[in-house]
């Protein structure tokens, strides 16, 4: 079982990456919750999202102890780095002013916004392909929830599928 | 197929499976994406949906639809549920069948809209004036949301009287792989022979409330709380978790029944015999369950709730029956908050019974 939660500013795309893998999670006939946070915090503030892969049946949709973290803001790391669980991995932005991560080697900062070039609302994919190996999922289903997300829009198919192969092709040089 | 569902358009797209083609609503967070589903989904299998210019008008409507035969519903939260609570005692009174969804937000007032469940004793208990009682499913999952909801309009219709769904924010927001029950057609569906849908010339059909003869109303009383009797004793559901030889049970409905189970696990495997006892109906409350636990020697229940010492009250109410006598305590986050399994876990590992959510 992985338990994943994503957190950032509302607009940097938190929400979708976070229902991304649990659109893959599904791909993978695995079981699933994706439990965003609602109201006030997404009109400008911070934005969360708590998401369980599973091989039984998913019990609590709410996590104690992240097994894996995502933070793309500053608040997000106070608020939830000090509950990563043992053996957990927390994936920051590099660009962020932080110390928290610093001198951690749990704490992994990918350089989000060099990894999407152009394609500056990708970062969130980007981040997806860097965590991709930490959810225990397949690439194939990563892809195919881009589409599955995408599937109104698919003139951004391509330029997000892009940025998730930077992301993994990053996390499988620089994370160990 | 599954696919992945927000809580929410499970429920709405359960019911137009069940035959629901006619939706009445007002918005209130967190249950908006049920109205906004159906203003768009009802059209495509050529049923109505109307924006209401409040409750208490939409839950009028369903009153009348309802009423005409056809499966009705309207969803709200907390303070919009408050509103409607005149009309489901008229639709009670008058016995017409409907499914009411209320995606609870923490109160009271106006409140917050984030998840609590703190609607219980109004769902349960009757809420609104006058000797009645509403069917409650509490789902706890978006796959058992939707089961629910389909299986709400049967229950409706077989008792003629409202169904409530009662979930919370949540529920309502989350998303989880579901599959949607398949859909029947309304045109098969049992023909309601009381049902005032204006046959020409034949024998005037009344619906209504009002008894003014008190010997009439008495036998009106009897005969619904005759169903009511039939309800407990057909109807009721529940689930246990771990409770076989456990020493401690947890009690708990819908998303914080789920949270409970991973906090069942984690005691678990700390070597204490914790369980957890859902129950699915809340009225019918399975209180004969609490009773068979406690005689068979589970000696502590915590009432696990988003409210302030709601739910404790059925289970102290079943516990009167065993012939021991259980400590009974209460662990409780409201205001919208939520508590985490490891929460749970260490109220239970610390081995305190509190009587009060503040402790």
């Amino acid at each position: 079982m992985k338990q994943i939660i994503v957190s950032g500013f509302g607009g940097q795309g938190v929400i979708s990456l976070g229902l991304m893998i649990s659109y893959a999670a599904m791909k993978e006939d695995r079981n699933t919750s994706f439990l965003p946070s609602y109201g006030p915090e997404m009109r400008g503030g911070t934005a969360n999202c708590s998401v369980v892969v599973s091989e039984k049946e998913v019990a609590s949709p709410v996590i104690s102890r992240p097994d894996l973290l995502v933070a793309l803001n500053v608040p997000s790391v106070a608020k939830f780095l000090p509950n990563l669980a043992e053996g957990g991995r927390a994936f920051i932005d590099a660009d962020m002013p932080v110390d928290a991560g610093k001198g951690r080697s749990d704490v992994i900062a990918v350089p989000l916004k060099q990894l999407a070039q152009a394609n500056l609302k990708g970062q969130n994919i980007a981040m997806l392909g860097a965590i991709l190996s930490f959810t225990e999922l397949q690439a194939a289903s990563a892809e195919a929830a881009i589409r599955d997300v995408f599937k109104h829009k698919p003139q951004f198919i391509d330029s997000n599928l892009a940025c998730l192969h930077a992301g993994m092709e990053w996390a499988e040089k620089n994370v160990r | 197929m599954k696919k992945l569902w927000k809580g929410n358009e499970a429920v709405a797209e359960a019911a137009v499976a069940a035959g629901c083609r006619c939706f009445f609503g007002y918005p209130i967070t967190p249950q908006n994406e049920i109205p906004e589903y159906m203003s768009w989904r009802l059209k495509e299998v050529g049923g109505h949906f109307v924006q209401a210019e409040s409750e208490v008008s939409a839950i009028n409507m369903v009153y009348g639809a309802g009423g005409a035969g056809v499966r009705a519903m309207t969803s709200s939260s907390g303070p919009g549920i408050s509103l409607k609570q005149e009309g489901i005692s008229y639709i009670a009174g008058a016995e017409i069948p409907c499914v009411i969804a209320d995606m609870m937000r923490a109160g009271p007032g106006l409140g917050g809209i984030q998840p609590s469940q703190s609607d219980y004793l109004q769902a349960v208990k009757g809420g609104g004036h006058g000797d009645y009682k509403v069917f409650v499913y509490a789902p706890a999952s978006v796959q058992e949301a939707a089961d629910l909801t389909f299986k709400a309009f049967d229950i409706a219709d077989k008792y003629r009287n409202p169904v409530m769904v009662l979930g919370d924010g949540m529920l309502g927001q989350m998303m989880e792989p579901a599959e949607i029950p398949a859909a029947i057609d309304p045109a098969t569906l049992p023909v309601k022979k009381w049902a005032a849908c204006g046959h020409n010339g034949g024998k005037q059909r009344v619906l209504s409330s009002i008894l003014m003869n008190p010997d009439d109303l008495e036998e009106h009383n009897r005969k619904l709380t005759r169903k009511y009797e039939q309800m407990a004793k057909e109807e009721t559901a529940y689930e246990h978790y771990r409770t076989e030889d456990a020493d401690i049970v947890l009690v708990a409905y819908g998303i914080v029944a789920r949270i409970c189970k991973a906090a069942v696990d984690m005691l678990r495997q700390a070597g204490i015999k914790a369980g957890l006892f859902r129950p699915i109906t809340l009225f019918p409350f399975p209180y004969g369950q609490l009773v068979k636990l406690a005689d068979g020697g589970v000696n502590k229940f915590i009432s696990v709730e988003l409210s302030c010492g709601q739910l404790i009250e059925d289970v102290k109410l079943g516990l009167y029956d065993s012939k021991n006598r259980p400590e009974v305590g209460i662990y409780a986050r409201v205001g919208g908050n939520v508590m985490k399994p490891e929460d749970v876990a260490d109220y239970v590992r610390k081995g305190k019974v509190s009587s009060s959510w503040i402790k």
